[in-house]
């Protein structure tokens, strides 16, 4: 289980839309082998074939797939975006920080969602997480909420 | 026994979320009810008396015989709270 480390987090993310936005969250974790290219794919043909329903929160994007299109550990990576994206949501645009979710089946996607659920459901966090400009700032944020 | 299904596209990530925090709503309240995630494909030939979930599904669930009601922040107990109070309390 995988979730924030150094790895995973990167800062000051250029990306030019939404698609490589959420390419972006995912090669963390494919760098990583923690999910395959597959489910990248996968990911991206989520946002097509549903929408943006994934941009969760104001400023906030969950891109996942299934376990099944190709994930090898349950994980969480961040990107933010040095200039925040569109991804077409009615409320919660434009998207500057953006989560890469590769869901297990197991029992850590539960952990994994909770911990994402305890960082989120504050709101100041969010702030401190778009303003960040170092991985150690992030780290603080991640610490607070244990 | 009251039923509720969260809804998204897949029925993995996002609505798993959003069943926390309503559950954690309704304990709160004191309401007791069965809350289940689901991708909204299954929902569609699912029974529930509700259905939470973001405005872009909710279009595709139109006609469920389930009361159908929208929550554009998921990590906000403020307007889930509130939500549930105005579609489910009221």
């Amino acid at each position: 289980m995988r979730f924030l480390e150094p790895d995973i987090v990167k800062i000051g993310v250029e990306a030019a839309d939404a698609e490589s936005a959420i390419e972006a969250a995912g090669n963390l974790l494919l760098q990583e082998g923690l999910v395959e290219e597959s489910y990248i794919e996968a990911m991206k043909e989520a946002y097509r074939k549903n929408g943006p329903y994934f941009v969760l929160a104001p400023h906030i994007a969950i891109p996942h797939a299934r376990p099944e299109d190709g994930v090898n550990e349950a994980s969480v990576s961040l990107i933010q975006l040095k200039e925040p994206i569109v991804f077409g949501h009615i409320m919660n645009d434009p998207v500057q920080i953006v989560f890469g979710l590769g869901a297990s089946s197991s029992d850590e996607h539960l952990i994994l969602l909770k911990k994402l659920t305890g960082l989120l459901n504050d709101t100041t966090n969010v702030e401190k997480l778009s303003n960040a400009t170092s991985y150690d700032e992030i780290k603080n944020i991640l610490e607070m909420e244990r | 026994m009251m039923k509720i299904l969260t809804v998204c596209g897949l029925g993995q990530g996002t609505s798993l979320i959003l069943k926390m925090n309503v559950e954690q709503a309704l304990n709160e309240k004191g309401i007791k009810a069965d809350v289940e995630h689901t991708d909204v494909s299954t929902a569609s030939s699912m029974e529930a008396d509700y259905i939470i979930t973001s405005n872009e599904l909710a279009e595709s669930l139109q006609g469920h015989s389930a009361k159908v009601f929208i929550v554009n922040n998921y990590f906000d107990m403020g307007e889930i709270n509130n939500a549930i109070k105005e579609h489910i309390e009221s």
